[in-house]
């Protein structure tokens, strides 16, 4: 995750024919805490990923990518039907949709949290069904942050260790880590609470807390559950202008909302109800500052078939 | 697109420290309460070998102070059942013997010691009367308690010397007072102190060698006679003396170590602590019951932590050596405290019982191997449980 490239120039003929809009302009720029588009798409392409997912022959440009996932728990409740997903490089998305539409399943299946009972997913190149527990947990340590809904921060210790826990399965030694969190920190604005504990902070601060400690990492797409869910107005306000922000240096991130309105703030919704994907819409706002114009807009997006 | 290797990160021996006391440093009760099974467990073994231990010390002490080179011998008995008795010569012969150094001899005598002439003949109170010669004292290697010793003055009248138990049971606390012995009133010229290789000295009487002749009718054959030899010759001395005393029947003579019998007691004083031990154990297996509970209560009101550390890329492994190095860290600050405190009442203990204080390093080592031992199989379970938590589940529970 350290290795920085930041060239976010993604080879246009990278994705032949499947993304249709040929969205290629990973923005450019130094993405402060989001490697935008990675790095090793520029040298040989490994032979192993040459062959791995469907066709690719680039890099990945799209940090997820589902293909007919259904998830059906015993008893043959089905939480997902046949969700086909792609999202791209530096998109900001809203997966939006009723309590028990199946978003959360989603959240979890992107997350590799949870494995599909049919279907494919692919998380930053890597299908997931080839991989092992241990592989997965490395996934995540190396390509997903996560924020939920009720912050998970560790009781008892500061805003900077609870940051550097993001980095605690990433091998980095322990002073790096904690570097690494204060510069975390500082970029969500809480330089000034390093020291602070859980219970000295604010809902909204706990959450910006989270929001370091999810992207300290740097990893290729930030997964927010509810992010807004257990803040007032302001506070989520707050929340959701920072991850517009994380966004413009780069950033790709998905959050799960039942609120519409929430959602109708991001440049794409992916609507879900009864464990499928009945819309997915974009609005024609800029995300990346540095977008250059007239390229396609990785916002607006067909649902893929 | 970084195409690293997926492969999880290990995490440094610091990190695991520290993840596996996270959940000890949020809940210091709940610690200190789980620990404390162990740590009486623990105290309660370490105790009990150091009690045992810190005795046994001091009895060898003791013993060294006393020397393991005095024998005794006595009259045994004849091959019909008959008395017999050493000749009067013995001490003498004994006291040639290569490598003896010192003799003494005592001579038994039927008569009753009491307080005055108002008290029955036969209430002897276990008193015994003997004929005592002068170098008895020092192969006994006692020391008056106060008075002086028998000696050829005061050997030839009627005075007498009394071992401390028989001083307690006359009733005499101070040299100067006097005894009735066979129709006549002895003085006591002194009382001796303890004498732990001869506790018979202790229950007795004595009367100079030559005035038991004169006044009591002794027939001057020694029924026991004490001998102190080098340390390098106390076994060929001990083949010895039945030969020497006794040439024609030397059957008839018993040679007896008296200092064995304290060998034996220190031997032997660890072999009703196992039962204690026992004891023991059994706190700490209820110690390393009460540490697994704790953990298992701990899993899973840390389902969220775990499910957060899972999507932070925590591999399974991952989960369960934070969870078995917290039972581990839980039962060995157990262990370190049963140690101290046992240790600590160990040396109250002996501190109050004039010993040595003596805690074997062996327990010390086992006892905390054992706690960790319990700690891995207390937190393995809950451990496994831990790793084995969907990630999805851990975080959904709120």
């Amino acid at each position: 995750m350290s290795s920085g490239t930041t060239d976010g120039a993604v080879p246009g003929p990278a994705d032949p024919g499947t993304c249709p809009t040929g969205h290629a302009a990973g923005p450019v720029g130094t993405g402060y805490a989001v490697d935008p588009a990675g790095t090793g798409h520029a040298g040989g392409l490994p032979g192993h990923f040459a062959g791995a997912s469907d066709g690719f022959t680039g890099a990945p440009e799209h940090v997820v990518e589902l293909a007919g996932v259904t998830k059906e728990y015993p008893g043959g409740v089905a939480a997902l039907r046949g969700v086909d997903l792609r999202v791209a490089r530096a998109e900001l998305l809203a997966i939006v949709g009723p309590s028990g539409s199946g978003k959360s399943t989603l959240l979890h299946i992107i997350g590799t949290l949870d494995r599909p009972t049919a279907g494919s997913v692919t998380i930053a190149g890597h299908d997931i069904a080839t991989l092992t527990d241990r592989r997965l947990s490395a996934l995540r340590a190396q390509h997903i942050g996560f924020v939920f809904q009720s912050f998970h921060l560790v009781p008892g210790i500061s805003a900077q260790d609870n940051v550097a826990e993001g980095l605690l399965y990433s091998g980095l030694p322990r002073a790096e880590r904690r570097r690494r969190a204060a510069v975390a920190l500082d970029r969500v604005g809480l330089a000034d609470r390093m020291a602070h504990r859980p219970h000295e902070l604010s809902g909204g601060q706990k959450q910006r807390v989270a929001i370091a400690r999810a992207v300290v990492g740097e990893p290729d797409l930030l997964l927010a559950d509810e992010p807004t869910g257990a803040l007032d107005s302001a506070s989520g306000e707050a929340v959701m202008a920072l991850l517009h922000d994380l966004n413009k240096e780069g950033a790709t991130i998905a959050v799960i909302t039942h609120d519409s309105e929430i959602a109708a703030e991001l440049p794409r919704q992916v609507r879900i109800r009864d464990g499928q994907v009945v819309a997915d819409e974009g609005r024609a706002a800029p995300t990346g500052k540095r977008r250059a114009p007239g390229t396609g807009h990785p916002g607006i997006r067909s649902a893929e078939r | 697109m970084r195409r690293t290797r997926l492969s999880p990160a290990s995490l440094g021996p610091r990190d695991v420290l520290h993840v596996g006391s996270a959940g000890l440093r949020t809940r210091p009760m709940r610690v200190v309460l789980s620990a404390l099974g162990i740590a009486i467990g623990i105290a309660t073994m370490i105790a009990v070998v150091g009690i045992s231990a810190s005795s046994k010390a001091q009895l060898l002490q003791k013993l060294d102070a006393l020397g393991t080179n005095m024998l005794v011998a006595s009259p045994g008995q004849g091959l019909f059942g008959e008395e017999v008795k050493l000749p009067k010569e013995a001490p003498g012969m004994v006291g040639r013997i290569d490598g003896v150094q010192q003799v003494g001899a005592t001579g038994d005598l039927p008569q009753a010691v009491r307080r005055s002439e108002k008290i029955p003949a036969d209430e002897s109170g276990g008193i015994t009367l003997k004929a005592a010669d002068e170098g008895l004292l020092k192969v006994l290697r006692g020391a008056m308690a106060s008075g002086t010793w028998l000696n050829d003055a005061n050997g030839r009248y009627p005075s007498v010397v009394l071992g401390h138990i028989s001083a307690e049971r006359l009733g005499i606390t101070e040299p100067g007072r006097q005894v009735y012995i066979d129709g006549r009133y002895f003085t006591v010229v002194g009382i001796l102190g303890p004498l732990p290789l001869a506790p018979e000295i202790e229950r007795s009487a004595l009367v100079g060698w030559s005035a038991a002749g004169k006044l009591l009718g002794f027939d001057g054959h020694p029924t026991s006679i004490y001998e102190r030899s080098t340390d390098a010759s106390v076994r060929g001395v001990r083949d010895l003396i039945p030969r020497t005393v006794d040439p024609e029947n030397p059957r008839n003579v018993q040679v007896t170590d008296p200092s064995s019998a304290l060998q034996a007691k220190a031997a032997t004083e660890g072999a009703f602590t196992n039962l204690l031990l026992g004891l023991g154990g059994v706190a700490l297996l209820v110690g390393g019951v009460g540490v697994a509970n704790t953990m298992i209560i701990s899993v899973l009101e840390r389902r969220h932590e775990i499910g957060l550390r899972r999507s932070m890329g925590a591999t399974r492994g991952q989960i369960r050596i934070q969870f078995v190095t917290e039972s581990l860290l839980l039962s060995g600050l157990g262990g370190i405290a049963g140690i101290v405190l046992g240790a600590a009442a160990t040396y109250v203990f002996a501190a109050s019982g004039g010993m040595p204080w003596v805690v074997p390093l062996w327990a010390v080592g086992g006892g905390f191997g054992a706690t960790l031992v319990i700690g891995t199989i207390a937190g393995l379970y809950p451990a496994v449980r831990a790793a084995r938590l969907s990630p999805t589940l851990a975080l959904q529970a709120v």
